[in-house]
Protein backbone atom coordinates (compact mmCIF):
# COMPACT_ATOMS: atom_id res chain seq x y z
CA UNK A 1 0.00 0.00 0.00
CA UNK A 2 1.23 3.62 -0.53
CA UNK A 3 1.85 5.83 1.90
CA UNK A 4 -0.22 9.12 1.77
CA UNK A 5 2.27 11.79 1.63
CA UNK A 6 1.40 15.32 2.68
CA UNK A 7 2.64 18.20 -0.04
CA UNK A 8 3.88 21.65 1.63
CA UNK A 9 5.10 24.08 -1.39
CA UNK A 10 7.35 26.78 0.11
CA UNK A 11 9.13 28.00 -3.11
CA UNK A 12 10.07 31.52 -3.25
CA UNK A 13 10.13 32.01 0.21
CA UNK A 14 13.12 32.52 2.05
CA UNK A 15 14.00 30.96 5.97
CA UNK A 16 13.14 30.81 8.41
CA UNK A 17 9.45 31.37 6.71
CA UNK A 18 10.05 27.20 5.22
CA UNK A 19 10.42 26.21 8.45
CA UNK A 20 7.63 28.47 9.91
CA UNK A 21 5.35 26.81 7.35
CA UNK A 22 6.58 23.29 8.13
CA UNK A 23 6.38 23.72 12.14
CA UNK A 24 2.95 24.97 11.08
CA UNK A 25 1.94 22.25 8.65
CA UNK A 26 3.45 19.45 11.30
CA UNK A 27 1.33 21.21 14.24
CA UNK A 28 -2.00 19.78 12.02
CA UNK A 29 -0.49 16.34 10.93
CA UNK A 30 -1.03 13.24 13.18
CA UNK A 31 2.11 11.39 14.34
CA UNK A 32 3.22 8.94 11.68
CA UNK A 33 2.54 11.18 8.99
CA UNK A 34 4.91 11.76 6.15
CA UNK A 35 5.45 15.25 4.87
CA UNK A 36 6.99 16.29 2.07
CA UNK A 37 8.03 20.04 1.39
CA UNK A 38 9.63 21.54 -2.04
CA UNK A 39 11.71 25.12 -1.19
CA UNK A 40 14.01 26.91 -3.43
CA UNK A 41 16.18 28.73 -0.41
CA UNK A 42 19.08 26.16 -0.20
CA UNK A 43 18.88 27.26 3.67
CA UNK A 44 16.30 24.79 4.31
CA UNK A 45 18.31 22.27 3.70
CA UNK A 46 19.71 22.81 7.14
CA UNK A 47 16.97 24.65 8.74
CA UNK A 48 14.44 22.20 8.01
CA UNK A 49 16.55 19.25 8.94
CA UNK A 50 17.68 21.07 12.04
CA UNK A 51 14.40 22.20 13.57
CA UNK A 52 12.84 18.28 12.73
CA UNK A 53 15.99 17.08 15.22
CA UNK A 54 15.73 19.34 17.84
CA UNK A 55 11.71 18.92 17.77
CA UNK A 56 11.48 15.27 17.67
CA UNK A 57 10.56 14.16 13.76
CA UNK A 58 12.16 12.12 11.17
CA UNK A 59 13.58 13.14 8.39
CA UNK A 60 13.18 10.91 5.66
CA UNK A 61 14.75 12.01 2.89
CA UNK A 62 16.52 15.35 1.22
CA UNK A 63 17.08 15.85 -1.88
CA UNK A 64 18.41 19.00 -3.76
CA UNK A 65 18.80 19.72 -7.60
CA UNK A 66 20.35 23.34 -9.10
CA UNK A 67 16.47 25.08 -8.14
CA UNK A 68 14.97 23.32 -5.70
CA UNK A 69 15.39 21.45 -2.29
CA UNK A 70 13.00 18.84 -1.46
CA UNK A 71 12.22 17.21 2.26
CA UNK A 72 10.52 14.47 3.55
CA UNK A 73 10.20 13.87 6.87
CA UNK A 74 7.94 11.64 8.95
CA UNK A 75 5.73 13.31 12.11
CA UNK A 76 6.89 12.66 15.58
CA UNK A 77 4.99 12.98 19.18
CA UNK A 78 2.87 16.28 19.43
CA UNK A 79 4.34 18.13 22.35
CA UNK A 80 2.84 20.58 24.63
CA UNK A 81 1.43 23.09 22.35
CA UNK A 82 3.33 26.57 22.97
CA UNK B 1 -6.66 -8.87 59.62
CA UNK B 2 -4.74 -5.84 59.63
CA UNK B 3 -3.78 -3.52 56.76
CA UNK B 4 -1.37 -3.39 55.14
CA UNK B 5 0.66 -0.48 56.00
CA UNK B 6 1.07 2.55 53.41
CA UNK B 7 4.50 3.46 52.00
CA UNK B 8 5.29 6.72 52.79
CA UNK B 9 7.20 7.82 49.67
CA UNK B 10 8.30 11.33 48.66
CA UNK B 11 6.57 12.87 45.92
CA UNK B 12 8.99 13.43 42.85
CA UNK B 13 9.88 17.07 42.98
CA UNK B 14 8.21 19.12 39.81
CA UNK B 15 10.30 20.23 37.44
CA UNK B 16 9.52 23.46 36.38
CA UNK B 17 9.61 24.79 33.23
CA UNK B 18 10.79 27.69 31.62
CA UNK B 19 9.96 30.05 27.99
CA UNK B 20 13.15 31.39 27.23
CA UNK B 21 13.40 34.13 24.48
CA UNK B 22 16.27 32.83 21.59
CA UNK B 23 17.65 34.83 19.25
CA UNK B 24 20.39 32.95 18.09
CA UNK B 25 23.32 34.82 20.02
CA UNK B 26 25.36 34.54 22.78
CA UNK B 27 23.23 35.96 25.64
CA UNK B 28 19.74 33.86 25.49
CA UNK B 29 22.21 31.03 24.81
CA UNK B 30 24.07 31.51 28.40
CA UNK B 31 20.85 32.45 29.92
CA UNK B 32 19.49 28.91 29.06
CA UNK B 33 22.54 27.05 29.85
CA UNK B 34 22.34 28.72 33.53
CA UNK B 35 18.57 27.57 33.16
CA UNK B 36 19.65 24.14 32.29
CA UNK B 37 22.37 23.71 35.21
CA UNK B 38 19.98 24.10 37.78
CA UNK B 39 17.55 21.83 36.67
CA UNK B 40 15.28 23.73 35.09
CA UNK B 41 13.58 22.68 31.37
CA UNK B 42 13.41 25.28 28.76
CA UNK B 43 11.97 25.36 25.49
CA UNK B 44 12.54 28.44 23.10
CA UNK B 45 10.77 30.53 21.19
CA UNK B 46 12.29 32.86 18.43
CA UNK B 47 10.37 35.32 16.45
CA UNK B 48 10.28 36.45 12.86
CA UNK B 49 9.76 39.98 12.30
CA UNK B 50 10.45 40.65 8.82
CA UNK B 51 12.91 42.38 10.11
CA UNK B 52 15.57 39.60 11.10
CA UNK B 53 19.13 39.74 9.67
CA UNK B 54 19.33 36.32 10.25
CA UNK B 55 18.88 34.05 6.93
CA UNK B 56 17.29 35.85 4.10
CA UNK B 57 20.14 37.90 3.57
CA UNK B 58 22.92 34.95 3.71
CA UNK B 59 20.10 32.85 1.51
CA UNK B 60 20.12 35.98 -1.38
CA UNK B 61 23.52 37.09 -1.90
CA UNK B 62 26.06 34.95 -3.27
CA UNK B 63 29.24 36.33 -1.58
CA UNK B 64 27.87 34.77 1.31
CA UNK B 65 27.74 30.96 -0.67
CA UNK B 66 30.79 30.13 1.31
CA UNK B 67 28.99 30.88 4.36
CA UNK B 68 27.13 28.29 6.49
CA UNK B 69 23.55 28.84 5.69
CA UNK B 70 22.15 28.10 9.00
CA UNK B 71 19.29 30.18 10.72
CA UNK B 72 21.63 30.63 14.24
CA UNK B 73 18.01 30.22 16.64
CA UNK B 74 17.76 26.77 15.50
CA UNK B 75 21.55 26.04 15.83
CA UNK B 76 21.33 26.97 19.27
CA UNK B 77 18.42 25.42 20.27
CA UNK B 78 20.19 21.89 18.77
CA UNK B 79 23.45 22.85 20.36
CA UNK B 80 21.64 23.40 23.66
CA UNK B 81 18.86 20.46 23.15
CA UNK B 82 15.94 22.89 23.40
CA UNK B 83 12.69 22.62 21.69
CA UNK B 84 12.35 25.85 19.71
CA UNK B 85 8.99 27.12 18.37
CA UNK B 86 9.17 29.83 15.84
CA UNK B 87 6.57 32.20 15.39
CA UNK B 88 5.52 34.68 12.43
CA UNK B 89 4.65 37.93 14.02
CA UNK B 90 5.37 39.81 11.05
CA UNK B 91 2.19 40.87 10.59
CA UNK B 92 1.29 42.32 14.60
CA UNK B 93 4.86 43.57 13.93
CA UNK B 94 3.68 46.45 12.44
CA UNK B 95 2.40 48.07 14.94
CA UNK B 96 5.46 48.10 17.06
CA UNK B 97 7.35 49.58 13.99
CA UNK B 98 4.94 52.25 12.80
CA UNK B 99 3.86 53.03 16.43
CA UNK B 100 5.95 52.70 19.15
CA UNK B 101 4.93 54.19 22.33
CA UNK B 102 8.64 54.32 23.53
CA UNK B 103 10.47 55.64 20.07
CA UNK B 104 12.88 54.55 18.32
CA UNK B 105 16.42 54.03 19.26
CA UNK B 106 19.73 55.27 17.20
CA UNK B 107 17.13 54.73 13.95
CA UNK B 108 14.30 53.32 12.86
CA UNK B 109 15.10 50.55 15.94
CA UNK B 110 12.05 50.47 18.62
CA UNK B 111 14.11 48.49 20.85
CA UNK B 112 12.29 48.96 23.96
CA UNK B 113 8.48 48.47 22.43
CA UNK B 114 10.11 45.62 20.92
CA UNK B 115 11.21 43.65 23.25
CA UNK B 116 7.92 44.58 25.89
CA UNK B 117 6.44 42.60 22.14
CA UNK B 118 8.05 39.53 22.21
CA UNK B 119 8.02 39.11 26.31
CA UNK B 120 4.25 39.99 25.88
CA UNK B 121 3.99 37.36 23.12
CA UNK B 122 5.71 34.53 25.32
CA UNK B 123 3.81 35.46 28.71
CA UNK B 124 0.29 34.87 26.48
CA UNK B 125 1.91 31.15 24.96
CA UNK B 126 2.87 30.81 28.82
CA UNK B 127 -0.99 31.58 30.12
CA UNK B 128 -2.03 29.13 27.29
CA UNK B 129 0.03 26.41 27.52
CA UNK B 130 -1.05 26.32 31.59
CA UNK B 131 -4.43 26.49 30.53
CA UNK B 132 -4.23 23.55 28.26
CA UNK B 133 -1.50 21.59 30.27
CA UNK B 134 -1.58 22.84 33.57
CA UNK B 135 1.59 21.97 35.76
CA UNK B 136 2.82 20.26 31.99
CA UNK B 137 2.65 23.84 31.01
CA UNK B 138 5.31 26.33 31.72
CA UNK B 139 6.25 28.26 34.82
CA UNK B 140 8.59 31.03 33.69
CA UNK B 141 10.15 33.56 30.78
CA UNK B 142 13.68 33.47 30.61
CA UNK B 143 15.55 35.95 28.16
CA UNK B 144 18.99 37.30 27.95
CA UNK B 145 19.03 40.57 28.97
CA UNK B 146 21.90 42.07 30.24
CA UNK B 147 21.35 45.18 32.47
CA UNK B 148 22.76 48.57 30.98
CA UNK B 149 24.20 46.22 27.69
CA UNK B 150 21.96 48.14 25.13
CA UNK B 151 21.24 52.01 25.40
CA UNK B 152 17.53 51.59 24.38
CA UNK B 153 16.39 48.56 25.81
CA UNK B 154 18.81 47.08 28.02
CA UNK B 155 18.99 49.61 30.87
CA UNK B 156 18.17 49.32 34.40
CA UNK B 157 15.14 51.25 34.12
CA UNK B 158 13.99 49.87 31.42
CA UNK B 159 13.96 46.17 33.12
CA UNK B 160 10.62 46.58 35.19
CA UNK B 161 8.80 48.76 31.79
CA UNK B 162 9.80 45.34 30.24
CA UNK B 163 8.02 42.78 32.89
CA UNK B 164 4.87 45.39 33.70
CA UNK B 165 3.83 46.19 30.21
CA UNK B 166 4.52 42.79 28.38
CA UNK B 167 2.38 41.54 31.58
CA UNK B 168 5.17 38.80 32.51
CA UNK B 169 5.51 40.70 36.00
CA UNK B 170 7.60 38.54 38.20
CA UNK B 171 7.63 35.50 36.36
CA UNK B 172 10.10 37.19 33.62
CA UNK B 173 13.52 36.32 34.69
CA UNK B 174 17.10 37.69 33.73
CA UNK B 175 19.16 34.95 34.75
CA UNK B 176 22.08 36.76 33.43
CA UNK B 177 21.33 40.21 35.63
CA UNK B 178 19.07 38.77 37.60
CA UNK B 179 21.61 39.45 40.77
CA UNK B 180 21.20 43.27 39.48
CA UNK B 181 17.19 43.63 39.55
CA UNK B 182 14.45 42.54 42.05
CA UNK B 183 13.55 39.14 43.16
CA UNK B 184 11.14 37.21 40.72
CA UNK B 185 8.71 34.30 41.36
CA UNK B 186 11.02 31.51 40.47
CA UNK B 187 13.70 33.20 42.63
CA UNK B 188 11.31 33.52 45.32
CA UNK B 189 9.69 30.20 45.42
CA UNK B 190 12.79 28.08 44.96
CA UNK B 191 12.47 27.12 41.88
CA UNK B 192 15.64 28.75 40.48
CA UNK B 193 18.50 29.12 43.20
CA UNK B 194 19.31 33.29 43.17
CA UNK B 195 23.14 32.88 44.44
CA UNK B 196 23.35 31.39 41.47
CA UNK B 197 22.34 33.25 38.67
CA UNK B 198 24.54 36.42 37.67
CA UNK B 199 25.28 40.02 38.05
CA UNK B 200 26.25 41.16 34.49
CA UNK B 201 25.74 44.61 33.57
CA UNK B 202 27.19 47.19 30.63
CA UNK B 203 28.81 46.86 27.41
CA UNK B 204 31.67 44.91 28.48
CA UNK B 205 31.62 41.67 26.64
CA UNK B 206 34.39 39.39 28.83
CA UNK B 207 31.87 38.14 31.43
CA UNK B 208 29.90 36.43 29.01
CA UNK B 209 32.34 35.22 27.25
CA UNK B 210 33.97 33.37 30.22
CA UNK B 211 30.70 31.78 30.87
CA UNK B 212 30.93 30.74 27.39
CA UNK B 213 33.91 29.22 28.59
CA UNK B 214 33.39 27.48 31.95
CA UNK B 215 29.80 26.05 29.51
CA UNK B 216 32.10 24.55 27.17
CA UNK B 217 30.44 26.67 24.31
CA UNK B 218 33.57 27.25 21.40
CA UNK B 219 31.28 28.48 18.69
CA UNK B 220 28.25 30.97 19.08
CA UNK B 221 27.19 33.78 16.40
CA UNK B 222 28.50 37.62 17.56
CA UNK B 223 25.65 39.96 15.28
CA UNK B 224 27.94 42.59 14.75
CA UNK B 225 24.88 45.36 14.43
CA UNK B 226 22.19 42.92 16.49
CA UNK B 227 19.98 40.84 14.61
CA UNK B 228 17.97 43.58 13.64
CA UNK B 229 17.95 45.34 10.26
CA UNK B 230 15.81 48.37 11.69
CA UNK B 231 19.26 49.00 13.82
CA UNK B 232 21.27 49.57 10.50
CA UNK B 233 21.16 53.13 9.39
CA UNK B 234 21.25 52.16 5.45
CA UNK B 235 18.49 49.90 5.97
CA UNK B 236 16.46 53.08 8.26
CA UNK B 237 17.04 55.38 5.56
CA UNK B 238 15.71 53.34 2.67
CA UNK B 239 12.31 52.82 5.18
CA UNK B 240 12.59 56.08 5.73
CA UNK B 241 12.80 56.95 2.10
CA UNK B 242 9.50 53.84 1.21
CA UNK B 243 7.47 56.14 3.93
CA UNK B 244 8.25 60.20 2.64
CA UNK B 245 7.60 58.09 -1.57
CA UNK B 246 3.96 57.15 -0.67
CA UNK B 247 3.37 59.87 1.76
CA UNK B 248 2.19 57.47 4.47
CA UNK B 249 3.73 55.04 6.93
CA UNK B 250 2.93 51.66 6.19
CA UNK B 251 4.88 48.36 4.61
CA UNK B 252 3.64 44.91 3.60
CA UNK B 253 6.53 42.05 3.53
CA UNK B 254 7.33 42.81 0.33
CA UNK B 255 8.19 46.01 0.99
CA UNK B 256 10.35 45.13 3.56
CA UNK B 257 12.53 42.05 2.00
CA UNK B 258 13.25 44.43 -1.03
CA UNK B 259 14.78 47.16 1.18
CA UNK B 260 17.35 44.38 2.00
CA UNK B 261 18.23 43.76 -1.72
CA UNK B 262 20.02 45.59 -4.35
CA UNK B 263 21.25 49.03 -5.00
CA UNK B 264 18.51 51.64 -4.18
CA UNK B 265 18.49 54.54 -7.01
CA UNK B 266 15.83 56.99 -6.52
CA UNK B 267 15.38 59.60 -9.45
CA UNK B 268 11.82 61.03 -8.69
CA UNK B 269 9.88 61.02 -6.21
CA UNK B 270 6.91 58.98 -8.09
CA UNK B 271 9.55 56.19 -9.10
CA UNK B 272 12.93 54.31 -7.56
CA UNK B 273 15.00 51.42 -9.23
CA UNK B 274 16.14 48.22 -7.22
CA UNK B 275 19.14 47.02 -8.87
CA UNK B 276 20.85 43.59 -8.42
CA UNK B 277 24.22 43.62 -7.89
CA UNK B 278 25.16 40.15 -8.12
CA UNK B 279 23.57 36.78 -9.17
CA UNK B 280 22.14 35.90 -6.29
CA UNK B 281 20.30 39.20 -5.88
CA UNK B 282 19.55 38.85 -9.61
CA UNK B 283 17.46 35.50 -8.79
CA UNK B 284 15.85 36.79 -5.90
CA UNK B 285 14.83 39.78 -7.80
CA UNK B 286 13.46 37.67 -10.90
CA UNK B 287 10.73 36.32 -8.05
CA UNK B 288 9.57 39.75 -7.93
CA UNK B 289 9.26 40.69 -11.88
CA UNK B 290 5.13 39.49 -11.86
CA UNK B 291 4.57 42.74 -9.21
CA UNK B 292 6.81 45.48 -10.92
CA UNK B 293 7.85 46.90 -13.98
CA UNK B 294 11.35 45.28 -14.89
CA UNK B 295 14.69 46.28 -16.58
CA UNK B 296 17.11 44.10 -17.54
CA UNK B 297 20.52 44.56 -19.94
CA UNK B 298 19.68 42.22 -23.60
CA UNK B 299 23.10 43.10 -25.18
CA UNK B 300 25.69 42.73 -22.89
CA UNK B 301 25.07 40.76 -19.05
CA UNK B 302 23.92 43.36 -16.80
CA UNK B 303 21.66 43.61 -13.50
CA UNK B 304 17.89 43.03 -13.41
CA UNK B 305 16.00 46.44 -11.97
CA UNK B 306 12.79 46.68 -10.40
CA UNK B 307 11.25 49.54 -10.78
CA UNK B 308 9.11 50.53 -7.52
CA UNK B 309 6.43 53.41 -8.86
CA UNK B 310 6.12 54.70 -12.11
CA UNK B 311 7.08 56.52 -15.18
CA UNK B 312 5.20 59.74 -16.01
CA UNK B 313 6.90 59.84 -19.81
CA UNK B 314 9.02 57.84 -21.88
CA UNK B 315 11.71 60.41 -21.11
CA UNK B 316 11.79 58.96 -17.86
CA UNK B 317 11.99 55.62 -18.78
CA UNK B 318 14.83 55.78 -20.81
CA UNK B 319 16.58 57.90 -17.56
CA UNK B 320 16.08 54.51 -15.57
CA UNK B 321 16.94 51.84 -18.41
CA UNK B 322 20.33 54.64 -18.79
CA UNK B 323 20.97 53.97 -15.11
CA UNK B 324 20.44 50.48 -15.39
CA UNK B 325 22.99 50.34 -18.13
CA UNK B 326 25.45 52.15 -16.42
CA UNK B 327 25.64 49.34 -13.59
CA UNK B 328 26.20 46.47 -16.80
CA UNK B 329 28.98 45.39 -18.92
CA UNK B 330 28.35 47.65 -21.54
CA UNK B 331 28.76 50.77 -19.28
CA UNK B 332 31.74 51.80 -21.43
CA UNK B 333 29.84 50.77 -24.83
CA UNK B 334 27.96 53.64 -26.78
CA UNK B 335 24.75 51.94 -26.97
CA UNK B 336 23.07 49.51 -24.65
CA UNK B 337 19.75 47.35 -25.36
CA UNK B 338 17.64 46.83 -22.73
CA UNK B 339 14.04 44.62 -22.23
CA UNK B 340 11.18 46.70 -20.35
CA UNK B 341 8.84 43.94 -18.96
CA UNK B 342 5.13 45.03 -17.46
CA UNK B 343 4.15 43.13 -14.65
CA UNK B 344 1.61 41.32 -16.65
CA UNK B 345 4.48 40.30 -18.99
CA UNK B 346 4.01 42.49 -21.77
CA UNK B 347 8.09 43.56 -23.04
CA UNK B 348 9.68 45.45 -25.46
CA UNK B 349 12.90 46.43 -26.45
CA UNK B 350 14.79 50.00 -25.70
CA UNK B 351 18.42 51.18 -26.83
CA UNK B 352 19.96 54.11 -24.83
CA UNK B 353 23.43 55.43 -23.97
CA UNK B 354 24.25 53.79 -20.43
CA UNK B 355 24.52 56.61 -18.01
CA UNK B 356 27.66 58.48 -16.82
CA UNK B 357 29.07 58.51 -13.33
CA UNK B 358 27.77 62.13 -12.90
CA UNK B 359 24.45 61.00 -14.51
CA UNK B 360 23.19 59.92 -11.01
CA UNK B 361 23.60 62.19 -8.30
CA UNK B 362 24.73 60.85 -4.85
CA UNK B 363 21.40 62.26 -3.61
CA UNK B 364 19.46 59.73 -5.78
CA UNK B 365 21.26 56.91 -4.02
CA UNK B 366 18.94 55.65 -1.13
CA UNK B 367 20.65 54.12 1.93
Amino acid sequence: MTENVHELDVRRQLCPIPVIKTQNKVNELAQGAVLRVTCTDPGALNDIPAWCRINGHEVLKTEQDDREVVITLRVGEASVAL
Amino acid sequence: MSEAATPITTPEPIQRRAIALVSGGLDSMLAVKVMQEQGIHVEGVNFFTGFCVEGHTHAIRKKDKEKNKRNNALWVAEKLGIKLHILDISEEYKDVVLNPKHGYGANLNPCLDCKIFMVNQATLMLNKARELAGEKGFDFIITGEVVGQRPKSQRKETMPIISSESGADDRLLRPLSARNLPETLPEREGWVDRERLYDFSGRNRKPQMALARHFGLEEYAQPAGGCCFLTDESYSNKLADLWRARNERRYELDDIMLLKVGRHIRPAEHHKLIISREEGENRFLEGYRYQFTSLTTVSCPGPLALVDGTFESEQELRRAAAIVARYSKGRGDDEVVLEVKEPGGVAREITVAPALPDDIPLSWHVG
